[in-house]
């Protein structure tokens, strides 16, 4: 029977979303339903000195309002879930609602119920705030120094943590290395942008002390779990629903306040409230990504090998540390700074910094794009230092295929690899030595062409627990299935991770399928609702075929060793004696001996004639949790032509080789590397979220903020390689982020490699016409 | 101070009472419960509350509710008035041109103007007409090729 594994079937998914049939958060209406609005600051960082409601109170259509003051004993402050251990960090309480002072553009005020939406906004209107304004900070260099304006009392010179990475001995490599190049560089602030807005709507029921909340989540049992601390409701009395969520991109990670002020008003009301963010409240308000600034070198020989690399990087948190910030420019970032590289000695350090700005937390990729960043930067500088193909310095580089396990100088230990593998195939699917050559002539033309070769490899597919553990994760990080078998053997899969867009209803029925012999139409997969799904820990990190789809896997094979011992008391044969054949258990040697899957299906549910000792039913969950991460990697490469005349740069050709271990739905894939390139080349081109002086948000909508549009984006050519993980029985690793950590290097290095004639060494992202306009003209000795 | 309009959303006539200031798309979604539609900025960049307006794509979030007052509205619930997928719904399926799932109904009444007007686009034409509709999850694509192959079956 041919497998599903492997096979790009249409996802099972699509026809409720193609239909307008399907249910997001802000799509529940529930009898009696009142709507919020939360009143923002307007202010980066001021006193509030009153906040009076009395006007909105009685205007019509409104329920009830609720200030920091008459939320502060109710509710709990929003947490942090991550507490990195070993660095100091600090983390003030963050209040659901302003008491006393507000911290960033978007900091929550007040809360207006009303019976519709229309007037609980014009009643926010009415509201008075009092404020008296403080100076702000939004450069997480300049907030740690003298005199730059305080964010919180107990934080001194706003540094939440002072986080450190070394191995090897990087001051004697950059004292004996011949080589050392030095640069500069900007993480660009990014607007995560899901395409649906944050929503939450609550409903509580004072007879059953169970309250139901509805949340726009990529983990719904983190929200169950941070909810309840938040509510101080008991865990169990709290439903999570996360139904269809529209996009996430590590946004719907967070716990933040508004799910929890709907849940009081919805407790202090006794009917359902739900609040629905705007995109500009969205903008202002749900976390940020990237914001580093970072000061690196790296050091080497003359004929190419890298000997160290040091990092000093400025991560801006935000005004408050967000529910995974602290682990995203450490963990996922500093532990990653060798790449796909053996680079014996490493020093990083990273400054956590609170600015007056909305709060940053992971955004995909969440630290390997900034460190894939930085390293696949330095190489091109350091290679053009030296006078190599920058193509040679990698691949002089690279950790051979022969040596994994292979544990790095930050110390972490990568599964599996064949970087030179996808390198080759990246190199010859764009013909690199013909590109040199037509490169060559062009420039003779005045014409500038630039080539971009990134190799990387990333962190992937979180667990284990035990490391989410000794790095204060504040959870596990294994994940789990339920498999259930109906009596007339069609199946429905509950996960604790929760997809939302990634396709892993369809995937993990691939698994299921497989496994039982059935059609995929017979296997349902259920995510998102805590009530029936086991503990999870949601859909982040690329964690979710390499963790869940394993637990999905060993789930079903538990069911399938109990239908075999069903199947072999039904035929009166041993166990031993039995061979699974196109879907039934057959007796070795007698191909008229057989039960099919539906068979023992309905045997197991009715129970009439069971084994000795089995118990009735066709169920198993499994709970599963790797014993390493999973490292995914590639080659990506990008063509450009910039036209040194006006700044714009053209991508002639976008090739990536993406090897994520085999892959059960190769449409799926491939849909992912196109989602996350142009997602990348939306923060190496033209996204950044801009803060002036005050601590205003310039880029405030959709108008000001540049999300990557059709016209705009070229095609992306996939190609893969296949390098199985050992640490999970798929031997999957994870592509949701390898396309945001791969394409913004390539292009950057791309735009450089071009402009080289000219001299232009760095520019910092994104690359928009004016910036590389700026660059020309600075390398040409001009004024700008 | 609401007033009743009456309005042919697909193909039924429908009366709600709405406040001169209402938005199309809050009243197809919030009024008559047709919550295909989705909004997803303010500002009318992103398309995902396209519907069309006698025929053509507009931004429902753009057109106040009483504007479209006798007029007809068909959003992604009424593509197919007799049941079954639209060639659109079916190459969006096929070709694996959604991920998340909510700027879809937009893509494909903004999709389904451009073939009523142009049956065989280029790919830069397909591109031009996605202007106004933004994706994060697809990279566009694979919305491209489904387009492409909706005007491949006609």
């Amino acid at each position: 029977m041919a497998t599903l594994f492997g096979s790009g079937i249409k996802r099972r998914e699509d026809p409720r979303l193609i239909t307008g049939k399907a249910t997001y958060t802000d799509d529940v209406k529930l009898p009696r339903m009142l709507y919020a609005v939360v009143l923002r600051s307007t202010y980066a960082h001021a006193t509030l000195k009153k906040v009076d409601v009395a006007k909105a109170k009685k205007a019509p259509g409104v329920i009830a309002v609720y200030t920091g003051a008459d939320v502060k004993d109710k509710l709990n402050t929003v947490p942090c879930a991550w507490n990195v251990p070993n660095c100091d960090l600090k983390v003030p309480p963050h209040p659901p609602l302003a008491t006393d002072k507000v911290r960033y553009v978007g900091d929550g005020i007040a809360i207006v119920v009303a019976e519709s939406r229309a007037a609980a906004r014009d009643a926010l209107d009415l509201i008075d705030v009092d404020y008296d304004a403080l100076d702000a900070v939004v450069d997480p260099e300049k907030a740690t120094q003298k005199g730059a304006p305080q964010l919180h009392k107990e934080v001194p010179n706003n540094v939440a943590f002072t986080w450190k990475v070394a191995g090897g001995d990087v001051a004697k490599a950059f004292a004996e290395a011949p080589v050392t190049v030095e640069q500069r560089i900007l993480q660009n602030r990014l607007l995560p942008t899901a395409m649906e807005p944050r929503a939450a709507c609550a409903t509580y029921n004072s007879g059953t002390g169970q309250l139901t909340c509805w949340v726009t989540s990529q983990n719904p049992h983190i929200h169950r779990f941070l909810l309840s601390v938040m509510t101080k409701l008991p865990e169990h009395r709290i439903r999570v629903i996360a139904p269809e969520v529209g996009g996430g991109f590590g946004s719907k990670i967070p716990c933040y306040a508004d799910e929890a002020l709907v849940s009081f008003a919805s407790m202090e009301l006794g009917r359902p409230v739900k609040w629905t963010e705007d995109r500009s409240e969205n903008y202002k308000v749900t976390t940020h990504g990237r914001d580093h600034v970072e000061y690196v070198a790296m050091c080497g020989t003359k004929d190419g090998k890298i000997t160290g690399l040091r990092t000093r990087v400025y991560a801006g948190l935000g005004g408050y540390a967000s529910t995974a910030a602290p682990g995203i420019p450490t963990i996922m970032h500093g532990l990653m700074l060798s790449g796909p590289y053996a680079i014996p000695n490493i020093d990083g350090t990273v400054y956590g910094v609170y600015t007056t700005t909305t709060p940053v937390d992971a955004y995909r990729g969440a630290g390997r794009p900034e460190a894939t960043f930085l390293l696949e930067r330095m190489i091109d500088l350091y290679a053009r230092k030296i006078g190599m193909d920058p193509v040679e310095v990698r691949r002089k580089n690279l950790i051979p295929k022969d040596k994994f396990p292979y544990t790095v100088a930050t110390g972490i230990t990568y599964d599996s690899g064949n970087y030179q593998g996808a390198l080759d195939k990246a190199l010859s699917l764009v013909d690199y030595k013909k590109f040199r050559a037509e490169q060559a002539k062009a420039r003779k033309e005045g014409r500038y062409l630039g080539i971009g070769v990134t190799t990387y490899c990333e962190i992937c597919g979180l667990g284990p627990s035990q490391v989410a553990g000794a790095v204060g994760f504040g959870g596990g990080l294994y994940d789990s299935a339920l498999v259930r078998v109906y009596p007339t053997g069609v199946v429905r899969a509950y996960i604790g991770a929760k997809p939302h867009g990634q396709g892993e209803e369809t995937t993990f029925a691939q698994i299921v399928a497989d496994e039982f012999g059935l059609p995929v139409e017979n296997v349902e997969v259920v995510a998102g609702d805590t009530e029936t799904t086991p503990q999870g820990w949601g859909t982040y990190g690329s964690r979710t075929t390499a963790v869940c789809g394993s637990a999905v896997k060993i789930a079903a094979q538990r069911v399938k060793e109990k239908a075999k011992k069903i199947a072999a008391h039904l035929l009166e044969a041993s166990e031993a004696d039995l061979e699974w054949k196109d879907g039934k258990f057959m007796v070795k040697g007698s191909p008229d001996k057989g039960k099919s899957f539906a068979e023992l299906a309905l045997m197991a549910n009715v129970a009439w004639n069971m084994p000795p000792g089995v118990e009735p039913g066709l169920e198993a969950t499994a709970f599963f949790d790797p014993s390493n991460f999973v490292y995914p990697f590639g080659t990506h490469i990008c063509t450009v032509e910039v036209d040194a005349e006006t700044g714009e740069t053209k991508i002639l050709r976008y090739v990536a080789v993406d090897d994520c271990g085999p892959q059960i739905n190769p449409m799926i894939v491939d849909g992912q590397v196109h989602g996350g390139v142009i997602q990348g080349l939306g923060e190496a081109l033209q996204e950044l979220a801009v803060y002036d002086e005050d601590g205003q948000l310039l880029t405030g909508t959709m108008m000001d903020y540049a999300v990557p549009r059709a016209s705009q984006m070229p095609r992306v050519e996939t190609a893969h390689t296949v390098t199985p993980s050992p640490v999970n029985p798929l031997g999957v690793k994870g592509v949701g982020e390898t396309g945001t950590i791969a394409s913004v290097p390539t292009l950057v290095n791309a735009v450089c490699d071009a402009l080289a004639p000219l001299g232009v060494t760095h520019i910092d992202k994104p690359l928009t016409p004016a910036r590389v306009w700026a660059a020309i003209q600075q390398a040409r000795g001009g004024k700008q | 101070m609401k007033r009743p309009i009456t309005l042919n959303v697909n193909g039924a006539a429908r009366t709600v009472e709405v406040e001169p200031r209402a938005l199309l798309a809050d009243v197809l979604r919030d009024e008559l419960d047709l919550t295909g539609t989705h909004i997803g900025c303010d500002t009318s960049q992103c398309g995902a509350c396209t519907v069309h307006l006698d025929g053509r794509a507009v931004k429902s979030c753009t057109v106040l509710a009483v504007q479209a007052e006798g007029r007809a509205i068909t959003t992604i619930e009424g593509l197919t008035p007799h049941g079954g997928l639209h060639p659109l719904q079916q190459a969006f399926w096929e070709k694996h041109g959604l991920q998340c799932g909510f700027c879809t109904p937009g893509m494909i009444m903004t999709a389904a103007d451009l073939l009523a007007r142009n049956a065989k686009p280029s790919e830069s034409e397909i591109r031009h007409a996605l202007e106004g509709n933004l994706c994060r999850c697809t990279g566009y694509q694979n919305i491209v090729a489904a387009i492409q192959f909706a005007a491949g079956a006609r």
